[in-house]
């Protein structure tokens, strides 16, 4: 296989997969990156799964004075570790996690170390649901899913505007109803 | 359907016998353990003149509760709906469009049998709620649910369209009954009698008086001797415990071909059972081969179909299965009857190969897996006792071997093809599945990869569906080869997403 763009090279013959000529075929990410007030949505969430156990621990290390020592440290570490993450996974994520809808189909790109294309054609699209919780609300965000007749189809579109949300799902719902056969 | 038949139906009388019936054996296997004990501390007499009152009085509240039951409970088959009004203090009603019908199970144990009756199931297929899309008619007369049975599936529509090729499919082959002993269950039986025998030994008070007595017996053999005897003791009841219940599931087994344009199985030898599955839910099958079947060339075919009710927790009966455990040959054979094809897609030769990266990967996993076993003994043996230091060299020595010989025949086994309007994928060792399912039947697709399979082109494809699992995955197949293959399974869902590089 040549190792084209940028990909490395194999040096294990068995993994010749020539199927289509020597090109080599990978799925393109979609077009749309999520909203960039998803970045402060998933802060506001990594802060707060950050702090918590930093509250308790510095509350605790004020209490009980004979263990203070230990807390600290232990509250030390999950600073350390935490803050840097919590700060820096919501850049990679607004990287990774991209979405586009075309005429025929709602396609979605999410993770990286496991990385997962998802593709669900109009004709097959069997309902269209909006949630908002409190913070995606503060925001001004939405999260679209998209499900099929498969118990495990379900395409999920995080942190849209949620005008952008709101009409997508008219969009979505306008082309599915139009579209004949019980969607299995 | 005529107008006359749209009135109110009541499910049949004689429930509160068997109500009744079911319910006395229940309480007098109940009441033994009771009365043992009462009469054992006491005296029998007011063993006897407080249990028995007790199992009367609860055989006739479970009386008079069926007899409400029956008296509250109707069902109408119209020519549109199908209607069951239930409910004892809140009154349900419920109804299901006739032409969404799609499976009507009729199942009969032994006392239902007795008496001629036959609990009916009737279903819609729908992915909703377990209990939401389906009526249950619990019992009534075996003739009218057979009536109910070809009433509500057999439609002229469908008829004309599967006039060809009806008839048996398939039949027990007594030979089959070999394949019985070598599952799961054998072991899961064997160790479970072990269980029934401290319960039981419990009851009478006696349980330590059992195990002193066994340990007794045992000491005048070596320790290896008496473990040795106790495996093969709970093996031969598994081994027996595994034919019989092969023999009560699988007799008199017919899987037929119907005029409506529908598949039946019928089985069982003390309790009955009669599955249907439409044909037009049909979307694929699937031969599985564990282990054991595996070794022996022997695999069972399920349906892959939309609405089949779905296996309830501790539920041994499985309606998704067409076939029980047969010689391979013979489950492709039925596998391409039953998807009406000339050839099974599920034959090994139609299946390309995964690249060799798959294999790497799961020797990995295999190695992984046994240092994942023998680390704890290694740390403990360190810390503790050189004597866990050889448990874990012997260990080690010994899973190594096995554990990289199933990743062998893991890799040995991906697959994936595609034959006529069916996609073919294949995967697993312990558990191989081969599964065909409808190019149509395809309703997304999702691609994984990992950044270990990044690193080495490789994918896992999975297609989804609204039938049976969900989702069918073609495992580790190579990144280019993959979406090449998912886009000629099912053209345009992936397709207009590829890049060429």
């Amino acid at each position: 296989m040549p190792a084209t763009g940028g990909r490395p090279a194999h040096d294990d013959p068995g993994s010749d997969d020539s199927g289509n000529g020597g090109a080599v075929l990978r799925l393109r990410p979609p077009v749309n990156r999520v909203d960039p007030r998803a970045k402060r949505w998933w802060w506001t969430q990594t802060l707060a799964i950050t702090g918590a156990p930093l509250v308790v621990l510095v509350v605790l290390a004020l209490a009980l004075p004979p263990a203070r020592g230990w807390l600290l440290v232990a509250a030390a570490a999950v600073a350390a570790a935490g803050l840097p993450l919590g700060i820096l996974l919501p850049l990679w994520w607004y990287r990774v996690h991209r979405w586009e809808v075309t005429d025929s189909a709602v396609y979605t790109r999410t993770g990286y170390f496991w990385q997962e294309w998802r593709v669900a054609p109009m004709s097959r699209i069997q309902t269209v649901d909006t949630q908002r919780g409190p913070l995606e609300q503060l925001f001004g965000l939405a999260t679209v899913t998209v499900s099929t007749a498969s118990a495990k189809g379900a395409v999920t579109i995080q942190g849209l505007d949620h005008q952008l949300a709101a009409d997508l799902v008219q969009q979505l719902t306008e082309t599915t109803q139009a579209t004949p056969g019980d969607a299995t | 359907m005529t107008t006359a038949e749209t009135e109110w139906r009541k499910l049949d009388r004689r429930t509160v016998v068997v109500s009744v019936l079911r319910t006395a054996g229940l309480v007098a296997v109940g009441a033994l353990p009771a009365v043992v004990a009462v009469s054992g501390r006491f005296s029998l007499a007011l063993a006897a003149v407080t249990v028995g009152p007790a199992m009367v009085l609860i055989i006739g509240a479970v009386a008079i509760g069926d007899d409400i039951r029956w008296r509250r409970t109707s069902y109408r088959i119209g020519a549109e709906r199908v209607e069951l009004v239930s409910g004892i203090v809140v009154r349900k009603r419920r109804s299901l469009a006739t032409e969404r019908i799609r499976s009507v199970d009729v199942t009969a144990g032994l006392l239902l049998r007795v008496f001629g009756l036959a609990h009916v199931k009737i279903g819609t297929g729908e992915q909703t709620g377990a209990g939401e899309s389906s009526l249950s008619l619990h019992p009534v007369a075996a003739a009218e649910g057979e009536r109910l049975r070809r009433e509500l599936l057999d439609r002229p529509a469908v008829r004309e369209r599967a006039a060809a090729a009806d008839g048996t499919l398939s039949r027990i082959d007594p030979s089959w009954i070999r394949f019985a002993p070598v599952s799961v269950l054998t072991p899961a039986i064997g160790g479970a009698a072990f269980g029934a025998v401290l319960q039981v030994a419990e009851w009478f008070g006696m349980q330590e008086g059992v195990i002193s007595w066994t340990l007794d017996q045992l000491r005048a053999f070596p320790l290896v001797v008496s473990v040795l005897a106790f495996v093969a003791a709970g093996l031969v009841v598994g081994v027996v415990g595994s034919l019989l219940w092969f023999v009560e599931m699988w007799w008199d087994y017919r899987l037929e071909r119907e005029p409506g344009g529908t598949l039946r199985v019928r089985r069982g030898l003390l309790t009955t059972r009669s599955v249907s599955l439409e044909e037009r839910r049909l979307r694929g099958v699937e031969v599985v081969e564990p282990l054991g079947n595996r070794l022996l060339g022997a695999g069972r075919v399920d349906a892959v179909a939309t609405g089949l009710s779905r296996q309830k927790e501790g539920e041994r009966t499985d309606t998704k299965t067409l076939q029980p455990a047969a010689p391979r040959a013979e489950a492709d054979r039925v596998a391409a009857l039953v998807l009406r094809e000339e050839v099974s897609p599920t034959a090994s030769v139609r299946l390309r190969g995964h690249p060799r990266a798959a294999r790497g990967r799961r020797v990995r996993w295999a190695l992984l897996t046994v240092l994942v076993a023998v680390a704890p003994l290694l740390v403990l043996g360190l810390v503790l006792t050189p004597v866990l230091l050889h448990l874990a060299w012997i260990c080690a020595l010994v899973l190594t071997p096995v554990a990289v010989a199933i990743a062998f025949d893991a890799y040995r086994n991906l697959g994936h093809g595609i034959t006529g309007g069916y996609l073919v994928a294949r995967h697993g060792a312990v558990r191989r599945s081969t599964v065909a399912l409808q190019r149509r039947g395809v309703i997304g697709w999702t691609a994984r990869q990992s950044i270990f399979q990044r690193r080495r082109g490789l994918l896992t494809l999975t297609a989804t569906t609204a039938a049976g699992g969900g989702a069918y995955s073609v495992h580790d197949v190579g990144e280019s080869e993959g979406l090449t293959f998912a886009e000629e399974a099912v053209p345009d869902l992936f397709g207009p997403f590829l890049e060429r590089t």
